[in-house]
């Protein structure tokens, strides 16, 4: 993946992430973590290379494939990205609105997912009446509406204190457990160490250390 | 749908100032086009009026018979570019020159022997009215072997037909100019809106909805929006006139304003604006993020 001005963001990398695997993508700032997972949910398109992400070939995606892609993909950022206008419900029922889901079926898998997610008595707040914490589970909830196969967070605990930081880790681990391939990029080695997860470590935009060498799945990203 | 109508509403609630300065915008840049308009069309009601005087004049030799002359009269009246003809014999015309020749009312009096001819007096259909189809008439009129002399101010026509040319080449510049600066104000506008919502749209994509789907809302919006701007500009160009043409001079009481079709097409014309404006604000947006 090259910087349209020159210079490669990431390269020379080569792995595989199993299905309902977890991987957490580690390394400095500008190590190309975030690149990697706006690659995978096709934000950027590789120069170069193959980049397969549950079927699809993200160099060969065409504009229309893109939201079909999203659709098998669950996405959380630092900065949960939530519309501020709307209740945490009604977040959450967008991902499914926009996506065309039958009208009938959104208040049952909205109440569904915000259970999930611990925030069901806060169904009618609007993000400025939630901790950072909370907005952080209504991303997320937001994220598993649409029952991804894959979670991608990018640094989802960056703007937390320590004690949402647990929970919201807690969360994503029992998402995981549940079969759901989590990819999540993080800085903060406190929690990478809190488990035997995988760990892919980043470097200048290469991995420089992978602690499973391979892994063989028979769908997932590689 | 019911997701498209609101998603829609609610743009026009979490934004109300910047709704308003849209409406207000498509409102004013019509009702600018729509004051040049009036003008426009007033400025062709009277060039009509003073075309419909185009008329030809064919001088009958003395001497002809009458049912030679009604014959040709009705020959002329089937020609495709006449509305009427009309004969006037030398009698009349003596009358209608102590009528309307006031300075020479006592020189007609006293003469022994009617000195002017009888004529035909040919009138053209609406869209005949200039130089080129008048000479092409009167030279058939000409052929007659009962007629005299043909005259039909040329000169004066072929004026009308420059100054109607002019005023619609004019018309046509600073409409088209107009419009375009109305498509760019109400385009800067709508761009507003969309940036405003860049948010929105950055989540929209997230989560997996299509380019198509995006696209709605803004449409519906654009489209609402010029129509409402659309329909302000026709009640204020409505006010506009009655204000004017109650505070003006009587003769300018004969006014007209737009027949309803064309408030329909300004309408009609707001509503493509802001269909236009939000597509090419929420493509250039949808292509560059």
């Amino acid at each position: 993946m090259a910087y349209p001005r020159g210079g490669m963001a990431v390269k020379d990398l080569t792995f595989r992430i199993a299905k309902g695997e977890w991987a957490f993508l580690t390394g400095h700032s500008g190590a190309g973590k975030s690149t990697i997972l706006k690659l995978i949910s096709a934000d950027l398109r590789p120069t170069g290379g193959e980049l397969r992400v549950s079927g699809f070939s993200i160099g060969e995606l065409t504009k229309r494939e893109i939201p079909k892609l999203r659709r098998r993909l669950g996405i959380v950022f630092q900065d949960f990205r939530l519309l501020q206008d709307r209740t945490a419900e009604e977040n959450v029922a967008f991902a499914l609105e926009v996506t065309g889901a039958r009208p009938d079926s959104i208040p049952t898998r909205v109440q569904r997912v915000l259970t999930q997610v611990g925030l069901a008595s806060r169904a009618r707040a609007y993000p400025t009446e939630l901790s950072g914490g909370e907005q952080q589970r209504v991303a997320i909830a937001r994220a598993l509406v649409n029952d991804p196969p894959i979670l991608l967070a990018d640094e989802p605990t960056g703007n937390l204190d320590e004690r949402s930081s647990r929970g919201v880790f807690q969360l994503l681990r029992e998402i995981n457990a549940g079969g759901t391939c989590v990819v999540m990029a993080t800085h903060e080695l406190a929690l990478v160490r809190q488990t035997d997860y995988r760990v892919l470590e980043l470097r200048e935009g290469a991995v420089v250390f992978d602690s499973t060498e391979e892994r063989i799945a028979t769908e997932g990203i590689s | 749908m019911r997701i498209l109508t609101r998603e829609t509403l609610r743009s026009f609630r979490r934004a109300p100032l910047l709704s308003a300065l849209s409406i207000t915008t498509i409102a004013f840049s019509l009702f600018t086009i729509g004051l040049f308009g009036l003008v426009a069309v007033n400025m062709r009601e009277a060039l009509r009026g003073i075309s419909s005087r185009v008329e030809i004049e064919a001088f009958v030799l003395r001497g002809t018979p009458a049912e030679t002359i009604t014959l040709a009269a009705q020959d002329i009246a089937a020609f495709p570019e006449v509305a009427s003809v009309q004969y006037v014999d030398e009698d009349q015309a003596l009358q209608r020159a102590q009528r309307e020749l006031v300075e020479f009312k006592d020189a007609y009096r006293d003469l022994q022997v009617n000195p002017l001819p009888a004529s035909l007096e040919v009138s053209l259909k609406e869209p005949y009215r200039d130089a080129v189809h008048a000479t092409a008439v009167a030279k058939r009129i000409e052929g007659f072997p009962f007629v005299d002399d043909v005259r039909f101010g040329r000169e004066w026509i072929e004026r009308l037909d420059r100054l109607r040319n002019l005023a619609g080449f004019v018309g046509l510049v600073i409409g088209l100019a107009f419009a375009a600066v109305a498509v760019v104000i109400i385009g800067v506008t709508i761009r507003m809106t969309v940036l405003q919502r860049a948010r929105e749209i950055s989540i929209m994509r997230l989560v997996g909805a299509t380019d198509a789907f995006i696209r709605g809302p803004f449409l519906l919006d654009g489209a609402l929006k010029g129509f409402l701007g659309g329909v302000l500009a026709v009640l204020l160009s409505r006010g506009a006139f009655e204000l004017f043409r109650r505070n003006s001079t009587t003769a300018l009481h004969t006014l007209v304003f737009f027949e309803p079709r064309y408030l329909l097409l300004g309408i009609l014309f707001g509503i493509a604006i802001g269909l236009g404006g939000s597509l090419v604000s929420v493509g250039r947006h949808l292509r560059n993020v």
